[in-house]
């Protein structure tokens, strides 16, 4: 405060924020950190990592993909990706709960920020590092993200939403929950819009528990979810749109990013293995060895697949017409990672079990693959791929 | 609301023509839960219930009807969605 002039200058300058290179350094820190001390316990208590969320929000990261406007990292999709990778090669349940806070956050910058309600929430997003949650999927509607039975009912500025809803994914922890459901209660099940609910103004009735194989630590509890909200608190476009240009590419990019961390970690898991046989055994590494390099193949094939399309939309977001989005052949290449990816990480997985031989298939033990195996399983059934593979086979007729 | 233009490339009653075999084939293929005559020119169609596979039906029956072939850079939502959107497609294919 000595120099007036000084404290004008700071006032005016945005405060500086980290180079990439530097988030993703923390990441890892944070990934070999709290994440690798918690993973055990989160897995198999079933329980919210709350430790790594904390160190999470110490480093400002659930605002990484808020523009620098609003204090944010403005990070993009594809340096997004590389965080879940990361953070997916030592726990994937904290992963998978950065991942859908994020496609949640892109939701409202890519599309609410016309909206004066929205930019302040951006801005307290980054100042108390909310946690936004999901609920999309709703029962009755046989798992079609495109439909809603519930409904806002409007009165005046205000609305209440009853929903059920058969998982939201760390629905008691969040701060917020972006909520589908139809416009009006007399509109069609189509004609669907996008509503923030703030975790305060929210009733959560459990109706299913989350004791499942894997991704343990997301508490994808079924609910009846009972809000109520202001209307601005709706964004601004139909949730057909979002739907097209965010909510769709972005969860597959950074899933099939995430299953890439289990997959690259299970492979770490399998060279450890055949490094140390190796080194018991210069005669006969021949096999084990052939295995690994395989396997590496199907891992070059993942991540490559990935990467692809993930330059893919930075071309579409760079050239800002959603429209393009909407492209077939651009739905049916992110239809494809998924179904691709999610298939794949059983299979290096189930690969890197075959190397590693029994230490891997123990519990316990820096070896095993148990949580690995239990989490990759649960790819292809998030998002059904038959469901999704359907949707490809129709667009295949009228693709050229 | 067609605009000008659109009129004057064809005459009124071949873009009606085309207006009425659009909402014939979405009344056979499109599967939407509300009357088709119900909806105007500019009503969303996927608002109104259109899904993503049901498009690929109506496409194939706009195509037969027409004798004509969507190109690879149409298929997108903003070609199907709406009505009108649909008869500026088909016009352009046609001319």
């Amino acid at each position: 405060m000595s120099s007036g002039m000084r404290t004008v200058h700071s006032a005016d300058r945005p405060p500086e924020l980290p180079c990439f290179a530097n988030v993703l350094a923390s990441v890892e820190a944070i990934g070999k950190g709290v994440l690798t001390d918690h993973v055990k316990s989160v897995d198999e208590d079933a329980r919210f990592p709350i430790e790594a969320i904390e160190a999470l929000k110490a480093e400002s990261l659930l605002s990484a993909y808020v523009p620098k406007e609003y204090g944010g990292h403005g990070l993009t999709i594809t340096e997004i990706c590389r965080l879940c990778e990361t953070m997916g090669r030592y726990c994937a349940s904290t992963a998978m709960i950065f991942a859908m806070h994020q496609i949640q956050v892109a939701c409202i910058v890519n599309h609410a920020q016309s909206s004066s309600y929205f930019r302040q929430y951006l801005h307290d997003l980054v100042r108390h590092q909310y946690l936004l949650a999901s609920a999309t999927t709703e029962i009755g509607t046989g798992g079609d993200l495109g439909a809603s039975i519930c409904a806002l009912e409007i009165e005046g500025d205000e609305f209440s939403l009853e929903k059920m809803a058969p998982v939201i994914s760390y629905g008691q922890q969040a701060d917020a929950i972006l909520v589908t459901c139809r416009r009006s209660p007399d509109a069609p099940k189509g004609y669907q819009v996008h509503a923030l609910v703030h975790r305060d103004a929210c009733k959560l009735d459990e109706i299913s528990g989350w004791d499942t194989l894997g991704f343990r630590g997301t508490c994808s509890s079924g609910f009846k979810l009972s809000a109520h909200g202001n209307v601005n608190q709706v964004l601004p476009v139909s949730y057909a749109d979002i739907h097209v240009r965010s909510m769709h590419p972005i969860a597959h990019l950074t899933w099939g990013s995430l299953w890439l961390g289990i997959a690259l970690d299970a492979v770490r898991l399998a060279r450890g293995s055949v490094r140390k046989a190796a080194r018991k055994n210069t005669d006969d590494r021949d096999i084990p060895s052939l295995r690994l390099a395989e396997l590496d193949e199907r891992l070059f094939l993942m991540r490559s697949s990935l990467h692809d399309t993930m330059r893919e939309y930075e071309a579409l977001a760079a050239a800002g017409d959603d429209n393009a989005f909407s492209q077939f052949g651009f739905g049916i290449r992110v239809n494809n990672v998924k179904v691709l990816c999610s298939e794949m990480v059983v299979e290096i997985v189930g690969k890197a079990l075959g190397i590693v031989g029994i230490s891997g298939y123990r519990n316990a033990g820096e070896l095993s693959l148990s949580r690995h195996l239990r989490d990759a399983y649960g790819a292809a059934l998030m998002v059904n791929n038959d469901r999704i593979r359907g949707h490809n086979a129709a667009m295949q007729i009228a693709l050229r | 609301m067609e605009s000008d233009s659109k009129v004057s490339k064809a005459n009124g009653e071949g873009l009606g023509a085309i207006d009425g075999v659009v909402r014939a084939v979405l009344d056979q293929s499109g599967k939407l839960p509300v009357e088709i005559d119900a909806l105007n020119q500019d009503a969303d169609l996927y608002e109104a219930g259109l899904t993503s596979l049901n498009t690929v039906d109506v496409m194939l029956g706009l195509e037969d009807h027409f004798d004509i072939e969507f190109e690879e850079s149409m298929l997108t939502r903003a070609t199907f969605q709406s009505i009108g959107a649909l008869v500026d497609a088909i016009n352009h294919m046609l001319d």
